[in-house]
């Protein structure tokens, strides 16, 4: 009887240990299909293949640059709008919203953080865009467009896709997500801290600035890295608006391309080996790159967490 | 001259008015959405849509193929993943605290819950669509398994984390064994909690598109046979929306508005009841 339980207790444990072991063996497979999948452009193009901007399907010569630089430009415009703003929501939520307003006003920003991308993909080009195009960026180009050096920026005719509405879309989308982690880690300072503070007289802003962002520095990098993770991997929502073209502009308001957004266009149409080889090593360069990211961010957090269990 | 003072509680008031700004700002997007989608989308909303299958370009339709074939690829990718989840949820909480594989796959699932979907996508057509030779949607519930997978890990570790430790000795008190201990005590207690991340996982997966895009492709016909391509909403949405066909257009936001209904109620729910089981411990 003893030795059946214990025989079934082995089996038990050995059962979800192979499954720990499963997930931990699905992202060694992803990256090591990847590497495999992109060896032949590799081979071909060596490791020129990230800094070519060459992208030609009919005469076989592909790079990477264009669509990392469309990858990253978009994501730092969502970041620039995103951090400020999803400060002051977190900000708001944790300090100046009355109670009974919280649960409903955190629970809206879960519900844009709960809207499938493709929606936010179709709103921006059929909303977004010519609404942008009429009134967002001739302002843009009347105002800014005019200063040495950034006005280059704001070139071009109004067309309402590009990367600028491609990083406004994403801001949009990465706001919940930054705006949930730094309420999180708000909530953890110590009341002590802040009512010590509040005591000798600070502000509210004070307080903010000088107490709360130093002790949950970490957790608040934390946040946005998350954020910049779910921003360079979004896919329908800039394939949407992006304009999928293959060129480097010095314009914002000019189409460009993601990496992703290459990928979900071309890739079901790639014919020969080399081509979908080539998007296959986008999508491995796009992995490597988040993964950096996201395990930045995971770290950061761990530092905050750990650091609460010893003030604790 | 102005004070110190008054200098202090006007930069205070400046930055409180732009935290209220930014709170606005956020829910100005939500429902300038929500409002185009429903202002877009209620018209097409009727008993066609569910009757009749995705049109030619041109004629009139329904969306009855993409809804099946979304359902039945849920469903299975559901079914796939949970179990793989909790049963790795289950060892990260109960077995394997501290070790090396514990925090190993902890640190993994953490970067599978947020990596891209299209990547998921890349991988599922490289081992199982390329060697196959076609696209199916076996390929696609494959796929959406994988996502499934590291969200329901993450919160059935929570969940199990909140059971107290004294239920656990007080059943091992008993003389039960220790699988007895997780599946009749532990299990229980948090089962509310457990089903709360499934349905996060089946919300999350119900919008997908970018990892079914090169795994069940699309069909335009009726079709219930896994092995084929296969017809699913969030791809139709696609489809239907980039092409120049205003009745095509008209069905994808009819869909798009069907599709958010479904994954915000969803949401919802599953918000509730993790209300529940948190507020209970």
């Amino acid at each position: 009887m003893l030795t059946k339980q214990r025989l079934l207790d082995a089996i038990f444990r050995r059962t979800t240990w192979f499954f720990t072991v499963v997930v931990l063996v699905l992202l060694v497979a992803i990256i090591i299909s990847l590497i495999i999948g992109s060896m032949p452009a590799l081979k071909v193009f060596g490791p020129g293949f990230i800094a070519s901007a060459d992208w030609n399907p009919v005469a076989e010569r592909f790079g990477a640059l264009v669509p990392i630089v469309g990858t990253v430009i978009s994501s730092i415009i969502a970041l620039a709008i995103g951090i400020p703003v999803s400060f002051g929501i977190a900000l708001f939520l944790t300090e100046l919203s009355p109670l009974w307003l919280r649960r409903p006003l955190g629970v809206a920003i879960e519900l844009l953080a709960g809207i499938p991308s493709i929606i936010y993909g179709m709103w921006g080009l059929f909303v977004f865009a010519p609404f942008f195009a009429a009134t967002v960026q001739p302002w843009l180009q009347e105002t800014l467009g005019h200063l040495p050096g950034i006005g280059l920026l704001f070139e071009g005719a109004f067309m309402g896709i590009g990367m600028l509405t491609a990083g406004i879309i994403l801001a949009i989308m990465v706001i919940p997500f930054i705006a949930a982690v730094m309420r999180d880690v708000f909530e953890i300072v110590p009341p002590m801290l802040k009512e010590s503070a509040y005591a000798f007289g600070a502000t509210t802003w004070e307080v903010l600035w000088n107490i709360v962002l130093p002790y949950t520095k970490s957790g608040v990098i934390g946040g946005i890295m998350l954020g910049l993770g779910r921003a360079l991997g979004e896919t329908m929502a800039v394939t949407f608006v992006i304009g999928n073209a293959h060129q480097l502009h010095a314009s914002l308001f000019m189409p460009g391309n993601s990496i992703a957004s290459a990928l979900a266009n071309e890739f079901t149409e790639a014919d020969g080996e080399l081509y979908t080889s080539a998007l296959i090593a986008l999508g491995l360069i796009l992995f490597v790159i988040t993964f950096v990211v996201l395990a930045c961010s995971k770290l950061l957090l761990m530092q905050l967490k750990k650091r609460e269990g010893v003030t604790a | 001259m102005t004070s110190i003072y008054t200098r202090r509680r006007m930069v205070n008031a400046f930055y409180l008015t732009c935290s209220v700004l930014a709170m606005i700002f956020g829910l100005f997007w939500l429902i300038w959405i929500l409002a185009t989608l429903f202002g877009k989308g209620f018209g097409g909303i009727s008993m066609v849509l569910f009757t009749e299958m995705t049109p030619a370009p041109g004629s009139g339709g329904g969306l009855l193929n993409a809804i099946a074939g979304s359902l039945m690829m849920v469903t299975l990718a559901t079914m796939i993943g949970t179990p793989i989840g909790i049963l790795a949820g289950t060892y990260l909480a109960e077995f394997g605290q501290k070790g090396w594989l514990a925090s190993s796959t902890r640190f993994v699932n953490d970067i599978l819950l947020s990596a891209p979907s299209i990547v998921i996508g890349l991988f599922v057509y490289t081992v199982y669509v390329a060697k196959v030779g076609h696209f199916s949607g076996w390929a696609g519930a494959l796929a959406l398994s994988l996502i499934v997978i590291p969200v329901v890990v993450r919160t059935t570790e929570d969940m199990l984390r909140l059971v107290p430790d004294s239920l656990r000795e007080a059943a091992a008190a008993l003389g039960a064994p220790q699988w007895k201990v997780v599946t009749l005590v532990t299990w229980r207690a948090s089962q509310v909690g457990i089903l709360t991340g499934v349905l996060l996982a089946v919300a999350r997966i119900s919008g997908e598109t970018a990892p079914l895009l090169f795994t069940a492709l699309n069909n335009q016909f009726w079709n219930a046979n896994m092995n084929q391509p296969m017809a699913n909403l969030p791809v139709v949405i696609f489809q239907f929306a980039m092409s120049p066909y205003e009745s095509w257009q008209e069905l994808a936001w009819a869909g798009a508005l069907l599709i958010t209904l479904s994954v915000l109620g969803l949401n919802v729910i599953a918000r509730f009841f993790l209300r529940k089981q948190v507020l209970r411990d």
